[in-house]
């Protein structure tokens, strides 16, 4: 016994673990959008988590102060205020709250459903992978406000079914990609390697398949979780998304629909918000998927 | 009596196309004596991977049986066959492809021992992983490397140590060293041959690279399009190679010495498709010595020529005063 | 003709290659000197990481840069200065005067054009033929290198292996190239078909009195097809000579090495003799000669000083430190042989 303590203890002091995130973090590096990208996620993110220490919701969000409404951007208000006299700044960085937390969680669905089903078609093949195919055509077929229209209409306006909505909707682009990364790695000869060894088929796409689509997915990720904010937001415009007074930002742009002519800054902030938002998302995704390349490599 | 430790018997494996059933292993017949080496040779496309992974039921034979320590496992079960993965193994030809990327080297050759519930304890384990990681001349320091910051040799080591992990007692080895430069090439095959004395083993040698399989197997099987064409002891192979595929193939391989004069046996044209093939020498067209009468009548039948040495051609067999 | 003999359709003098990335300088080629003459073919040998294909890279400027930075003092084809020469100049002359043939005849092909397209395309930018006289003459090749001229009308992926190298070698040879470099072009064919192969490019050159490079890692095709040999370990030709030379007189102790690691056909028990180790990583070479840690007949004089290529009898030439310190100095191979 003591020679295997022994033993435990060499192997462990041996050879440090190099893990891939520093290779991928490395080719990020280089890759000047994506930090663009990745700093302003993070400023965002900052914003959205210390939001309830700065403002109070009552008072500064929903709080309504007639005599300050409809006032253009000054110092006080850097946004401006809207129609029921709410400073839109602090409306915007709250809001950022319901936008992110719609976004991931969206994702976070449609990727656990998407990538299961999705891998699941490409190692087993036959009739359940065309089934899974054509249904997942047919979703797509959906524009997905339509689709997320009836989840809600369906179930009720609420954040949690907001998400849900976005989650169903953006699940077909997950099987597709879950699907193809299985199909490349399915034929590797290290998934044959676990075969030989006795594993057994479920095993082998947990343990061997999967981390090895992980990147691709990541990417997909990453990407929609910029779809999935402008589907919230179109939502949330059309009335079937956060209830009001909630400060998401899809609302406040249909709130300011009324004074787009004469008070443009009502609709152009949340706008702005929306934009740079997802385009932060947009730029880490598309550097993500430069940085997981193996072909682009060196 | 020989200890036979597998025999092979009209073992054939078809797949589907579109164009209509492709013959890869056409009834194949073989037996393998313990501690033995049998090298399966032949071009591309001949069928010996796929003779390999139907052995070990990686692929599903179309029909025949394989006899592996006196049971026939190509009716077995999945989870009966699970049991006997224990005792064959493979090693794969590319030492790029048919390792876990995302996995390290301990993780890598850990994997059989963890999966098939071999050693219980985290530290038993990896004793044993460092213990196989000496036995194939893998240094220690590279425990938690993973496969990419190694070279192709070092890859290789990890391939053998992952399927010695198990202790099998027949090992596949499918174009081991193929992938590997020259000099590694050397190292890698001088371990294993070493493994096999040290463990015992039998090994299949699966090469199309006919100079390595002379230097490491006892016997020597030919393949051409899915079909054995000629069998016989190593020496025997080379001296005296009668199939005139052998022959074509000896003659082929470019020898490093000054002054070598070859005399090269021609063959017509390119490898015919193994898609639904006529029932006649599968050789036929490409042969110079085709004699339309004899060969192309029937499908040809190995036949031992003499003590231990099989040829499938009609036309020798003739020659040699053998009835058809 | 005899003005032809000394003509030296291939000089390069002092060759360095080294790509600059973000791991460390990475020095692929290091102060190669090479000589071809007329209707010559030599054997550029080594295993993989070498250099080779580097160099061969280098001849036709076809190296990447960045990274990669490539300095000589000489880089002549058939005479002309290949170094400063403009990008059109540069066109002119590959595909005219010196042709490559990569190593994997499958992705070597564009899957979307026909072969005979392939093939007229080099004739059509070189020759100036209009596009029918183009076809015509793809036909022509197609006929050469044993291809039934009907199939020009065929794509890449309607033939096999073997075949689509013998397209590349026609898309090569179609404008009558000087010099033809063949980086590895059997080593993904099979035997038989890599005999074939050979064959025919052995009587193509000798029909067009094309100069060749034949890069491999074999030396049984090497034997089989070359003049000459150079034997590249870490970027550096380490022993060149005749055929005759250096496999007769084996003089330097890798190449050697290469021969004891094939399997020896006439003593089949012999267990093989590797080089043990591995070849240096070209990032971080170490100071002496580059093969001294895997020699077996290193000393301590062969780590100080990296051994430069000295002449030892007729064109034979070898960089050993060994050699220079003891002109007795002899490896085994030499021994047996005599």
């Amino acid at each position: 016994m003591a020679d295997s303590k022994e033993m435990q203890l060499r192997a462990s002091k041996l050879y440090k673990k190099r893990s891939s995130f520093e290779m991928v973090w490395r080719q990020l590096r280089r890759n000047k959008g994506a930090l663009l990208g990745l700093a302003l996620l993070i400023i965002i993110i900052i914003g959205a988590l210390i939001a309830p220490i700065v403002y109070d919701y009552d008072t500064d969000v929903i709080g309504m102060n007639v005599r300050e409404r409809m006032q253009w951007p000054s110092a006080r208000h850097i946004c401006g205020t809207d129609d029921l006299g709410r400073d839109i700044f602090a409306r915007i960085v709250y809001g950022a709250r319901y936008s992110l937390a719609v976004g991931f969680v969206a994702v976070i669905i449609a990727l656990i459903i998407g990538t299961a089903l999705g891998a699941a078609a490409g190692y087993i093949g036959g009739v359940f992978e065309n089934i899974v195919m054509r249904v997942c055509d047919i979703f797509s077929s959906i524009p997905s406000v339509l689709m997320a229209i009836a989840v809600v209409s369906a179930l009720g306006k609420s954040t949690a079914n907001l998400m849900l909505a976005v989650g169903i909707a953006s699940t077909a682009p997950f099987v597709r990609v879950a699907r193809a990364a299985v199909l490349v790695v399915r034929g590797e000869e290290y998934v044959e390697a676990a075969r030989a060894i006795g594993q057994p088929d479920w095993k082998i796409v947990i343990v061997h398949i999967l981390p090895n689509c992980l990147s691709q997915i990541i990417v997909q990720a990453t990407l929609r979780v910029g779809s999935a904010i402008i589907s919230a937001a179109q939502l949330s415009f059309l009335g079937l998304g956060v209830p009001a007074p909630a400060p998401e930002w899809g609302s406040m742009l249909s709130s300011g629909r009324l004074y787009i002519r004469d008070y443009s800054y009502m609709t152009l902030f949340p706008g702005i918000a929306i934009m740079i938002t997802v385009l932060s998302l947009n730029l880490l995704g598309d550097g993500l998927r430069d940085a997981l390349d193996p072909k682009l490599k060196r | 009596m020989a200890d036979n430790i597998l025999e092979v018997k009209h073992l054939k494996k078809y797949f589907k196309t579109s164009r209509g059933m492709l013959h890869a292993v056409d009834d194949i017949n073989f037996t393998l004596e313990r501690g033995k080496t049998l090298g399966l040779v032949g071009e591309s496309g001949c069928g010996k991977s796929t003779t390999g992974r139907v052995i070990l039921r990686l692929l599903e034979p179309t029909d025949g049986e394989i006899i592996f320590e006196g049971k026939d496992i190509s009716k077995l079960s999945k989870s009966e066959m699970r049991h006997m993965r224990k005792d064959m193994q493979i090693i794969f030809q590319d030492p790029f492809s048919s390792l876990d990327p995302k996995k390290t080297v301990s993780q890598i050759i850990a994997e059989p021992i963890i999966e098939n519930k071999i050693i219980k304890g985290k530290l038993a384990r990896e004793e044993r992983v460092l213990e196989l990681m000496d036995t194939v001349g893998l240094a220690e320091r590279y425990i938690n490397t993973y496969p990419h910051e190694l070279d192709g040799g070092r890859r290789q080591r990890i391939g053998i140590a992952r399927a010695l992990a198990m202790e099998p007692n027949l090992i596949i080895c499918d174009e081991p060293v193929s992938a590997l430069d020259v000099s590694i090439q050397a190292q890698i095959l001088n371990l294993l041959k070493d493994l096999q004395k040290k463990l015992g083993l039998t090994y299949i040698f699966i090469t199309h690279d006919l100079s390595v399989v002379n230097h490491f197997s006892d016997d020597i099987a030919v393949m051409y399009l899915g079909q054995i064409v000629e069998k016989a002891p190593a020496e025997e192979l080379f001296d005296n190679p009668v199939h005139p595929y052998t022959q074509a193939l000896l003659s082929a391989i470019p020898i490093p010495e000054l002054g070598h004069q070859r005399q090269r046996v021609q063959l017509k044209g390119e490898i015919t498709s193994p898609i639904e093939p006529p029932a006649e020498c599968r050789f036929a067209k490409r042969c110079l010595m085709c004699n339309e009468e004899v060969c192309k009548k029937t499908v040809p039948q190995l036949i031992e020529i003499s003590p231990n040495h099989f040829v499938a051609c009609p036309l020798k067999q003739k020659d040699l005063g053998f009835n058809v | 003709m005899d003005k032809n003999e000394e003509r030296d359709i291939l000089r390069i003098e002092n060759l360095n290659v080294r790509f600059e990335t973000e791991d460390g300088v990475v020095h692929a080629v290091n102060g190669i000197d090479m000589k071809l003459g007329y209707r010559k073919t030599l054997g550029l040998v080594g295993e993989t990481g070498a250099g080779k294909t580097t160099t061969a890279l280098a001849m036709l400027r076809l190296v990447p840069n960045p990274p990669g930075v490539v300095e000589c003092d000489r880089l002549e084809i058939d005479g002309q200065d290949v170094r400063g020469m403009s990008a059109s100049k540069l066109e002119q002359v590959r595909g005219k005067e010196i042709s490559m043939i990569f190593q994997d005849p499958m992705t070597a092909l564009n899957p979307v054009f026909t072969v005979g397209e392939q093939i007229a395309e080099s004739i059509e930018i070189h020759e100036h033929l209009s596009k029918e006289k183009a076809l015509e003459k793809a036909g022509d090749m197609l006929e050469l290198v044993g291809i039934p001229r009907q199939r020009a009308n065929e794509y890449p992926h309607q033939f096999s292996g073997g075949m689509k190298q013998r397209v590349v070698i026609a898309i090569a040879l179609a404008c009558n190239p000087k010099l033809l470099i063949a980086d590895e072009p059997t080593t993904a064919l099979d035997v038989t078909i890599q005999a074939q192969v050979l064959e025919l490019m052995n009587e193509l050159k000798e029909k067009y009195d094309t100069s060749m490079i034949m890069i491999t890692h074999d030396l049984g095709i090497v034997a089989e097809v070359c003049d000459d040999v150079a034997v590249m370990y870490a970027g550096r030709i380490v022993e060149q000579g005749s055929l005759e030379e250096v496999y007769g007189k084996t003089m330097h102790p890798y190449t050697e090495g290469l021969f004891n690691s094939l399997p020896n056909i006439k003593n089949r028990q012999a267990m093989l003799k590797p080089i043990h180790g591995l070849m240096p990583d070209p990032t971080n070479l170490p100071e002496g000669c580059a093969f001294a840690p895997r020699c077996n007949y290193a000393t301590e004089e062969c780590k100080k000083a990296c051994p430069a290529l000295r002449n030892v009898g007729g064109t034979h030439m070898v960089a050993c430190v060994r050699y220079e310190k003891d002109p007795n100095f002899m490896i085994d191979r030499r021994k047996q042989n005599g």
